[in-house]
């Protein structure tokens, strides 16, 4: 029982990583019906810019809540304005081409920031980038205090991490469902076309929605780096890959079905490495995305639409 | 086109190979051993983008996935090798008898990733796109991944000390072999129904093209010459670890068929040849390496999304130096 709770705990915890990720995902899907396989690169960038103002700001001697703070909001900058950039000069001049085109320039931008940031830092920066290969270790912000529920353990930082995404996941809804930018998005993402006839600025719309959606994976690579504090280029890989996995878990392109898909994902893949093999964990996803196109491919919340001819 | 005699048409089949066949011999010859892995890597190079092309390009799926089935393939010809190391079929010398033993290994590399590739076309019967592109990245990475947890294959390690069987007069028969299937394919009335479900899915199967099976039958020839890649590779390197077959490798081919133009044999042969040579050149440069396929794609995708050829095969661009082959296609 014991065990069972404590993967729980794991699982949630992974899970809402995963959410704020695939939130990225799903946005642009709905907007843009493009997978941007750079939004797990985006969430790498996150990381090392939280690394680089952490490091600037001094958070190691004496952090604040101030400082955690500017990271925060620095990192989601800086996020937000290479998620436009990316749209801006990669995908929007292939808007009106074949679909195929667009996803293999979102490869190539996912490898340009993977392997650019891999590259011998430059001389005469003041900060060492790119950073290289080796790992870097990101600085911790306060001490970790481990508690013991009913045998789980369970640390702040684990806290912290659920109540921020869980925030972050409250505000978004809010801004979906409750503000014009939110509604023009949706519009958007129903018909393109019209919603561009009814004077809503879709560009505009796309563009934030990118914004939007890097943000929350900068909020998501804080979030993991706080607890696990090592980080390297390739790191946006995986996590991105699954977190699209749990995207189209919850129907690719609907905002509450990327959130149960990320916590679905989360809660399988340390149940199923917790009791079984633990190496097996980055099957696990692969495994649950082709059984879920192959049992139900517009995914749990998604709508099917028929094929026109 | 009248209908060749069976003595011509079984000639025209072969051709290929007889006049390839003393040219590699004396390749194999002459080159020198720096010289000669390049060329290697070139065949192999070669062998991976052309039978990715059938998937890509002729039926216009889109696979992320070759590595896997190139390592079930040196996986599998591997193992043979190794447990046939030292053994003389029917009693000829090891002479005779090794390049037999390695001509079925590759074989049977080639049968099971075939069987991979049958595997991973099933799921595209559904998925189009960009779904069946995570997919099969998916299921090359869950091939990685049990490979790395299985102790018959060597786990993460993988299996050194295969016998050296590869030289430059296998792998160039090899390439020849799958530029020759891709060319005959493309022409065939099957490769006819890939290139109708590249250009109109709906279509062709209004048009009464089983969709399903010709998209199947894409990944089925394409995996199984990815293994005889793989295995031809691997027996050169004279060792097999998981760490050789990752997404990278996949992607690698995939900008080679991308750079070349989809659909395109030519293209892709040519895309392969002077990625492989251009990328020794970077070899001082390491880091620069993918920085420089990832551009490459950006680029690429921004001016000329078709690639270099588009669909369409070199002679087509000088009819007049080709004359006799632009007329009888």
């Amino acid at each position: 029982m014991t065990q069972f709770l404590q993967h729980l705990v794991n699982g949630l915890s992974l899970g809402t990583i995963y959410a704020l990720i695939a939130l990225g995902y799903t946005m642009v899907y709905g907007v843009l019906k493009l997978i941007n396989f750079a939004h797990g690169d985006v969430y790498m960038v996150g990381a090392y810019s939280g690394f680089y103002l952490a490091n600037a700001l001094g958070v190691e001697k004496e952090p604040t809540l101030v400082k955690a703070g500017i990271v925060f909001v620095g990192s989601m900058a800086i996020c937000g304005a290479l998620g436009y950039v990316i749209e801006r000069f990669a995908y929007r001049p292939l808007r009106h081409r074949a679909r195929l085109t667009a996803l293999i320039t979102a490869i190539g931008v996912s490898f340009l920031l993977e392997y650019g940031f891999q590259l011998p830092s430059w001389p005469g920066l003041p900060i060492p980038f790119p950073p290289g290969p080796t790992p870097r270790f990101f600085p911790t912000p306060f001490a970790r205090v481990e508690w013991n529920v009913l045998g789980v353990s369970l640390s702040n930082y684990d806290v912290i991490s659920l109540l921020v995404a869980v925030a972050f996941m409250v505000a978004l809804q809010l801004i979906v469902y409750r503000t014009r930018f939110g509604t023009a998005m949706r519009a958007v993402s129903f018909d393109p076309q019209v919603a561009g006839l009814m004077g809503i600025p879709v560009n505009r719309i796309i563009s934030g929605t990118f914004v939007l959606g890097s943000m929350l994976a900068a909020v998501a690579a804080l979030l993991v780096a706080g607890s696990r504090p090592r980080i390297d280029p390739l790191m946006g890989l995986m996590p991105g890959l699954k977190a699209f996995v749990a995207a189209v878990f919850g129907g690719i392109g609907n905002v509450p079905g990327a959130m149960v898909g990320g916590l679905a994902l989360g809660l399988a893949e340390e149940y199923v490495a917790g009791y079984t093999v633990s190496s097996y964990r980055d099957a696990i996803a692969f495994a649950m995305l082709i059984l879920v196109l192959l049992v139900k491919p517009e995914g749990l919340f998604g709508r099917s639409r028929a094929e026109k001819v | 086109m009248p209908v060749p005699s069976l003595p011509g048409a079984a000639l025209r089949s072969l051709l290929p190979f007889l006049v390839g066949a003393p040219i590699l011999v004396a390749v194999q010859a002459l080159a020198p051993p720096e010289q000669a892995i390049i060329l290697v890597n070139l065949g192999v190079n070669v062998i991976l983008a052309v039978s990715l092309n059938v998937v890509n390009g002729f039926t216009g799926q889109f696979s992320l996935g070759h590595a896997g089935f190139m390592a079930v393939g040196a996986y599998t010809s591997a193992k043979i090798t190794v447990a046939m190391a030292g053994f003389d079929i029917a009693g000829l010398p090891p002479s005779l008898s090794d390049p037999l033993v390695f001509a079925l290994a590759l074989a049977a590399g080639m049968a099971m990733a075939a069987l991979a590739g049958f595997v991973v076309g099933l799921p595209s019967l559904r998925l189009r796109g960009d779904y069946l592109a995570i997919v099969t990245l998916g299921f090359g990475e869950i091939i990685r991944v049990v490979i790395e947890n299985t102790r018959f294959l060597g786990q993460a390690t993988g299996i050194p000390g295969l016998p050296p069987r590869t030289n430059l007069v296998w792998v160039g028969m090899g390439a020849i072999g799958t530029i020759a299937m891709a060319r005959r394919l493309g022409g065939s009335s099957h490769g006819r129904a890939m290139l109708s479900i590249r250009e109109d899915e709906i279509a062709a199967e209004a048009m009464g093209v089983d969709t399903t099976g010709y998209k199947v039958r894409a990944f089925v020839i394409a995996a199984a010459f990815a293994g005889l890649a793989g295995g031809l590779l691997v027996h050169y390197i004279l060792l097999v670890s998981p760490r050789m077959f990752t997404f990278v490798r996949s992607m690698e081919v995939v900008a080679m068929v991308v750079l070349g133009g989809m659909g395109s044999v030519t293209g892709s042969v040519l895309a392969a040849t002077v990625l492989t040579v251009a990328l020794e050149w970077l070899r001082e440069v390491e880091g620069w390496r993918m920085v420089m396929y990832a551009l490459l794609l950006i680029v690429l995708m921004l001016t000329r999304p078709e690639g270099i050829f588009g669909t369409r095969e070199i002679w087509d661009l000088w009819p007049r130096l080709f004359k006799r082959r632009a007329k009888a296609a």
